[in-house]
């Protein structure tokens, strides 16, 4: 029932006892839920992350990304980038409310544009954030008991040692000879199915590592600098050959190059969750937008509609502001 | 169907002269909030690396900054600021206390069992 029938009724939604439509309170109500559900998951990877302090991934070392410029470490940026987008959606948002409140249908058309477009923005940045996740860069080995193993070797920089990944591509020995085949049903057992075979053997792996005489393993373990503890030569060789089972490059919901693996499964899952978010804000937002381009606000004479869907998309703003804190900076 | 805004953030030390204006300065202001954050991350100072109340000072720091953006997203993108008291109270409070009280239970428990891999009761290295 529309505002305008229950207007003058104490029922049905005639009365607004907080000075403020059915509608926008119920949107309200639901952006509370909505909120409690994101702590949860953000409490959820605190549990987690409290529960391995001493050996979680450090997030300026997973995101060094940025498109176009391959091979720059720029930990960071691109995600500042991300925030920044969102956070002006958001403005062109606010100003298409403010613009309703005017009854200004060109300026409120417009502005709902430039939201649907950043909204845009937003949801590829984070396919291709996911999409550089993914695929992992260095290469890592995990242990029997599920920890990381990571390659690096020591420079010189500026006079002073300064630890470097080393990509296990670029130092592990291919022998001719595989071990075994991927297994595929069409010509091994109909009912079993395998996924892809790691890059390397762990064979390939220590060749590599005994070839080289200057690269190192760094564990997940933080140090009292805050940073990963790197052993010494022996110890390198000799974690890799008593504990090392699996070559692994990139994350997925199993393993993860860069720690350990609940640290993937958080961030898909939430950054996930949040995606679907905005993915939906902006086809809600869409449809708003036909809606004033027809003149359906026009004629009703408010432009309440597009508050609520901003009450929506704000929230999903704020949200992020939450994620980008405890996965990119704390 | 006009509206009353208040134009006025910072507890009024900072007036606008139209709702579009106050939306302008709130973004310029979150902007600056973002940098900082960005640029405190990168650079890392050595002050920002001591502990307090068992985390290190710049993720406090990060943490503060970001309850601030959230603030002035709530209040005047959402336009918080505008509602009755109640309506505020209803959404704010009930959400703040909910999820202090979630995030409290679960950071303590997260601690409890890393104390407990830690002591070596319980082995997961091997």
């Amino acid at each position: 029932m529309s505002t305008a029938v229950a207007e003058g009724k104490t029922w049905e939604g005639g009365n607004a006892p907080l000075k403020v439509s059915y509608g926008k309170m119920m949107m309200w109500f639901f952006i509370v839920s909505d909120a409690l559900t994101f702590s949860g998951f953000l409490a959820a990877y605190g549990f987690s992350r409290f529960k391995f302090i001493d050996a979680w991934p450090i997030a300026d070392e997973v995101f060094t990304h940025f498109p176009f410029f391959h091979g720059v470490d720029a930990p960071m940026y691109y995600v500042a980038f991300m925030t920044f987008i969102l956070i002006i959606s958001s403005v062109t948002m606010v100003l298409a409310v403010d613009a309703g409140h005017h009854l200004n249908k060109s300026k409120v058309t417009i502005y709902m544009f430039l939201t649907i477009i950043f909204g845009l923005i937003f949801v590829g940045s984070q396919a291709w954030e996911w999409n550089t996740f993914i695929n992992g860069d260095y290469g890592a080995v995990q242990t029997k008991g599920g920890n990381i193993l990571q390659f690096g070797h020591y420079v010189d920089k500026d006079g002073e040692q300064v630890f470097k990944r080393v990509a296990v591509r670029d130092f592990a020995v291919t022998a001719a000879h595989q071990d075994r085949t991927q297994h595929e049903n069409r010509n091994g057992i109909w009912f079993a199915s395998e996924g892809a075979l790691p890059a390397y053997t762990m064979d390939e792996v220590i060749h590599g590592l005994q070839a080289n005489k200057d690269v190192l393993v760094r564990t997940q373990i933080i140090n009292e600098h805050g940073e990963k503890t790197v052993l010494s030569r022996e110890e390198s060789i000799n974690q890799i050959m008593k504990n090392g089972k699996l070559y692994v490059e990139g994350a997925n919901l199993h393993v993860n190059e860069y720690g350990s693996p609940l640290f993937a499964d958080f961030f898909f899952f939430i950054t996930g969750f949040h995606g679907f978010h905005v993915f939906s804000g902006v086809l809600i937002n869409i449809i708003i937008f036909f809606n004033v381009v027809l003149g359906t606000y026009e004629r009703r004479g408010s432009y309440e509609m597009v508050e609520k869907v901003g009450l929506y998309w704000h929230f999903v703003d704020l949200v992020w502001v939450f994620v980008f804190t405890f996965f990119y900076l704390v | 169907m006009a509206q009353e805004h208040k134009l006025e953030i910072f507890r009024g030390l900072w007036k606008f002269k139209s709702n579009t204006q106050k939306i302008w300065g709130v973004l310029l202001f979150l902007s600056i909030v973002t940098t900082v954050e960005v640029a405190l991350g990168i650079i890392k100072p050595e002050w920002s690396m001591g502990h307090v109340l068992g985390m290190k000072i710049l993720n406090w720091i990060f943490i503060i900054l970001t309850i601030v953006k959230a603030y002035y997203i709530t209040w005047d993108f959402m336009h918080m600021r505008d509602e009755t008291s109640g309506l505020r109270r209803a959404v704010v409070w009930t959400a703040i206390f909910l999820i202090l009280y979630l995030i409290f239970i679960l950071l303590q428990e997260g601690g409890y069992v890393f104390e407990v891999y830690d002591n070596g009761y319980i082995k997961r290295d091997f």
